[in-house]
């Protein structure tokens, strides 16, 4: 086995795992902003856990996508244009999910805020169940032919494989998010989050176990059979320390549930990167679709001290927001108080009526 | 449409529109650290405000560059796989490595620059910011690494038909990105500097037409106070210093673009000759620099164009740093191109329909040429335009007059305009190559791809086109949201990124900018951070 695409391998794992750890939670917050809070104020208790720390979770995604694209130029190039349908909605969900973060808050009235909070919690959605599907067609199986382009039509894609990582990653993101909330929060959110997790998680696994185990009866071997295992001993920690209470040992367990997950997945789809359903001779491997040794090799020196300092770095944002949010430390929307109001460039005379106060 | 078509369209389109929130946020984020480097020297309330003020600015414009760029990450993969293919040996590592460090830095020190007003140290808040700026800064040299290396081809070497990376250093060093760095780096900060310029003025303009500054006899400037939370006296020092800033701003940025542009054309010249010659419509070898020429630009024999007006030795000066070296014109650029690369597509299956059609080497001629021209006159005319203004405000007095006031706010858009142009010209030029071949380089001049040749067979074109529509659509909308929100926060003024100034003329405080802590002064000032952050 070659040695520097099994790096690389791993180190993409690697990527995806941060990327579902981290962003798992963030875009299950985001679902939560119409599922679980009840009032503007839970809104922004919800948004301010993740305010400073979302967009950092999101470059996991673009540097996984960016290593794949260095490291398996084929993998790639095969995996993107086969799913355009699919990636194409994940980027509208990414695009409106991340404008809505910032422009919720700039005009103040209820269907403003209302109209990006939908869009923060679709958009959130079809980013989690989009990367989820795209995952699992790539561990399970795409129709690609010998040049590794999709033979079939804008659909030929589709498998209830697609069905079983979408809802894996959209649910295992809620679940994740509420054992978040319930660490990051005080008062009557965290309360609620801790029950809802409670009573949740043992259905909210589901799928992305019934992924995993899927990719065992395709490709698994003895030792990825024992991290599914271990996944769902991870499931029972979980359940338990959130029914203890104990907060931070509920979010660390789904967090090792997660890490199980994307190890045995990819454990088991190893050497394969995407396996072709027309014919296995077209499968792409790791041999076949990477980049040179020396490209490789300047990568992985380069990731090896990229990838510590950008963990550290992320470690301290954690370390330095780690107060808990709650409803106490939500202000009331403070009024916008244009200095000037009228139409200037619209050519308006005169001057126009002081205005202070709220 | 064909597949091909759709899929420049698309990448043309998001790509110019990436490329307006970019430059804005690498100019406007330059400016603002220095700004809040300036307070945290000086405590002056002034600069606190400034900061917060085009602080906020810069984030609703940032917001925009993140989602848009995240097109142009999957773009490649999804609508050029075939590109993505023979490039990604040496093309995919700059990439990584601007997510791997650049972007993680940009949008984690960001977050904390963003919300740790009160959870930092004033000295580690100002870090975090200056530390956000240089990640972009980084970001801006991988991409155009990327860039740069698809403008000409080095470090690498064909093995079974693509190019591997044999020499890093020289892709990473690669003298086409060690000039558009520092071009298109002056060129941002070109935008932010007729950003600051515009604003300022209209806010000037409009504390004169409210009556709240008068001037003197003598034509000195008496700032006034309103019973307006924010239209103080600190806010004319406020918007007088932004509008110098940006002045001087917008005239630096245009010598150092003015002098790495030169540097381009010279490496133009040698690396792709026939963009050079486009850009010129120059179809003969000659000496001038054509000032204005007529005639059918798109044709592609193009013996019926006439220069008007030309300036002879410029065109020789630009290439070659002389008067009298000739530069080759179209046509006898054209026989060396067929002789070298072909006059047909080769009979490939990757060519689809076009497999074996004659290959148009003369790019498109309306846009190269005027693109080039637009680029240095939009750019020209900011220059001149803040000379100008610098030299009109120079007793601190605006003008009363409303056109001017306009034009300052309308001569935003030309620094947008210089860059769009620019690029437009720099990547259509290259046509009809997607990697222009390298006609210097020894050896490896067989390193270079056809734009024909590059788009993804498997996706249909009924895809491209949905997506085309699909993006184009949303950006369009979002535009609009994002302009709106901008001008409701130029009006706002300098309250509207900080409430604190609100509460504080409520309860009739002291300044409450008076230089020390972060701002605030009333019970709740975490909703200040807040108002900042949303
Ligand atoms: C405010 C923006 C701005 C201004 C005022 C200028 N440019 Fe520019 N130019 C750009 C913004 C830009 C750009 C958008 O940033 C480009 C596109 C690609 C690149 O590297 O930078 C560019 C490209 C570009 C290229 C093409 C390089 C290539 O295709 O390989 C040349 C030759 C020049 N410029 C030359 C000039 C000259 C001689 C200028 C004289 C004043 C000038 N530019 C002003
Ligand atoms: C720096 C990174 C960039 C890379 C790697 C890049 C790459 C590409 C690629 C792959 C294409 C499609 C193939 C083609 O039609 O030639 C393209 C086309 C294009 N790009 Fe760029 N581009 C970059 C930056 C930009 C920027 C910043 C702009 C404008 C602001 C721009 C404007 C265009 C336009 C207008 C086209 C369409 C050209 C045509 O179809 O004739 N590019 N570029
Ligand atoms: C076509 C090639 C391009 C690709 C693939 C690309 C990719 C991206 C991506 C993925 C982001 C979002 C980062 C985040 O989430 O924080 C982004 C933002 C950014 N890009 Fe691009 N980009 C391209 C062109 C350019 C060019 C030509 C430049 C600069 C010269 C540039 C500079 C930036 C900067 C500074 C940001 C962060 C700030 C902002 O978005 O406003 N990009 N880009």
């Amino acid at each position: 086995m070659e040695l520097l695409p099994t790096i690389w391998f791993v180190a993409i794992a690697v990527l995806w795992t941060g990327y579902l750890f981290l962003e798992g939670f963030d875009l299950g917050v985001g679902m939560l902003m119409k599922l679980f809070a009840r009032n503007n104020t839970d809104r922004r208790v919800l948004l301010n856990t993740i305010g400073p720390v979302w967009d950092g979770n999101e470059v996991w995604l673009l540097t996984a996508a960016g290593a794949t694209f260095a490291a398996f130029p084929l993998w790639y190039a095969s995996l993107f244009s086969t799913l355009y349908v699919p990636l194409l909605l994940v980027l509208v969900a990414l695009i409106f999910r991340a404008v809505a973060f910032e422009y919720r808050g700039k005009v103040d009235t209820e269907k403003w805020r209302n109209s990006w909070d939908w869009a923060i919690a679709i958009g959130s959605f079809v980013a989690a169940f989009g990367i989820g599907a795209a995952l699992a067609l790539t561990t399970t199986g795409l129709p690609i032919d010998a040049n590794g382009d999709r033979s079939g039509g804008p659909l030929s894609w589709f498998s209830w494989h697609a069905l079983l990582g979408g809802f894996g990653v959209v649910a295992f993101a809620l679940v994740h998010a509420l054992a978040f909330l319930a660490l990051k929060t005080d008062g009557d959110v965290r309360h609620r989050a801790r029950s809802w997790f409670v009573r949740l998680l043992p259905f909210a696994v589901l799928p992305m176990l019934g992924w995993m185990v899927a990719v065992q009866f395709l490709s698994g071997k003895p030792w990825t059979w024992v991290l599914v295992a271990a996944a769902a001993v991870a499931v029972g920690i979980a359940w338990r320390a959130a029914k203890a209470g104990s907060e931070g040992m509920a979010f660390g367990a789904t967090g090792a549930f997660v890490l199980c997950a994307t190890a045995s997945i990819f454990g088991a789809a190893f050497p394969v990167v995407i396996p072709s359903t027309i014919d296995p001779a077209f499968d792409l491997t790791i041999s076949n679709a990477s980049s040179s040794d020396y490209t490789l090799g300047l990568m992985s020196i380069v990731a090896a001290f990229g990838l510590p300092l950008v963990i550290a770095y992320q470690a301290w944002t954690y370390w330095v927001f780690r107060r808990r949010v709650s409803a106490a430390h939500i202000p009331e929307a403070h009024g916008f108080l244009p200095a000037i109001a009228s139409k200037v460039l619209a050519g308006d005379k005169g001057p126009e009526s002081p205005r202070s106060g709220a | 449409m064909e597949a091909l078509e759709i899929a420049r369209w698309q990448f043309g389109i998001t790509t110019v529109y990436h490329f307006m929130m970019v430059p804005l946020t690498i100019g406007l984020g330059l400016v603002v650290a220095i700004i809040q480097t300036l307070w945290y020297r000086t405590g002056k309330p002034e600069y606190l405000r400034m900061t917060k003020f085009w602080g906020k600015l810069f984030l609703i414009n940032f917001i925009m560059g993140v989602a848009t760029g995240i097109v142009q990450e999957f773009q490649f993969g999804m609508a050029w796989s075939e590109y993505s293919r023979f490039v990604g040996d040496v093309f995919g590592a700059p990439l990584a490595l601007e997510a791997l460090l650049a972007f993680f830095v940009e949008s984690t020190f960001l977050g904390l620059w963003i919300f740790g007003w009160k959870q930092l140290k004033r000295g580690v808040h100002l870090a975090c910011l200056w530390i956000a700026v240089i990640g972009s800064v980084f970001s801006a040299y991988f991409i155009i690494v990327a860039n740069s290396w698809m403008q000409h081809p080095v470090g690498v070497e064909m093995v079974d038909g693509r190019p591997v990376m044999t020499d890093a250093w020289a892709v990473f060093t690669n003298n086409t990105a060690l000039v558009a760095v520092p071009h298109t780096l002056f060129g941002a900060l070109g935008v932010a500097g007729a950003f600051l310029l515009g604003i300022a003025w209209y806010h000037l303009w409009r504390r004169r037409h409210d009556g709240i500054d008068v001037v003197r006899a003598d034509g000195t400037m008496v700032p006034g106070e309103a019973a307006i939370a924010g239209r103080d006296k600190t806010d004319y020092t406020v918007w007088m210093r932004s509008l110098r800033i940006g002045a001087v701003v917008a005239m630096v940025s245009f010598a150092g673009t003015a002098i790495t542009g030169d540097l381009q054309g010279k490496l133009m010249f040698e690396q792709q000759p026939m963009k050079m010659a486009a850009a010129e419509a120059a179809c003969h070898d000659g000496t001038g620099f054509s000032v204005l020429s007529v005639g059918n630009l798109g044709a592609s024999n193009c013996d019926d164009i006439v220069a008007v007006i030309e300036v002879p030795g410029i065109l020789s000066f630009l290439a070659k740093g002389d008067f009298t070296t000739e530069v080759k014109g179209v046509n006898s650029l054209l026989g060396e191109y067929k002789e070298k690369y072909g006059t047909h597509l080769p009979d490939n299956p990757l060519y689809g329909e076009r497999a074996g059609q004659e290959i148009q080497y003369v790019p498109v001629m309306e846009v190269t040429y005027w693109g080039f021209r637009m680029m240095i006159g939009f750019g020209g005319i900011a220059a001149l335009a803040a000379l100008l203004a610098l030299w009109v405000t120079r007793k601190g007095v605006v003008p009363e007059s409303k056109w001017l006031m306009r034009l300052a706010v309308f001569g935003i858009l030309a620094p947008f305009g210089a860059n769009a142009a620019g690029w437009i010209f720099t990547e259509m030029g290259r046509q009809p190559f997607v990697v222009a071949p390298n006609p210097d380089m020894n050896g490896i001049d067989q390193v270079f791809m056809f734009t024909a040749a590059a788009v993804s067979p498997g996706v249909t074109a009924g895809e491209l086109m949905t997506s085309l529509v699909v993006l184009t659509a949303i950006y369009a909308v979002l535009l609009v949201v994002e302009v709106k929100l901008l001008v409701k926060y130029v009006r706002g003024g300098v309250a509207s990124a900080m409430p604190e100034l609100t509460h504080a003329a409520k309860t009739k405080d002291n300044d409450p900018d008076s230089g020390k802590g972060d701002g605030g002064s009333g019970p709740d000032t975490s909703d200040d951070v807040l108002a900042f952050a949303y």
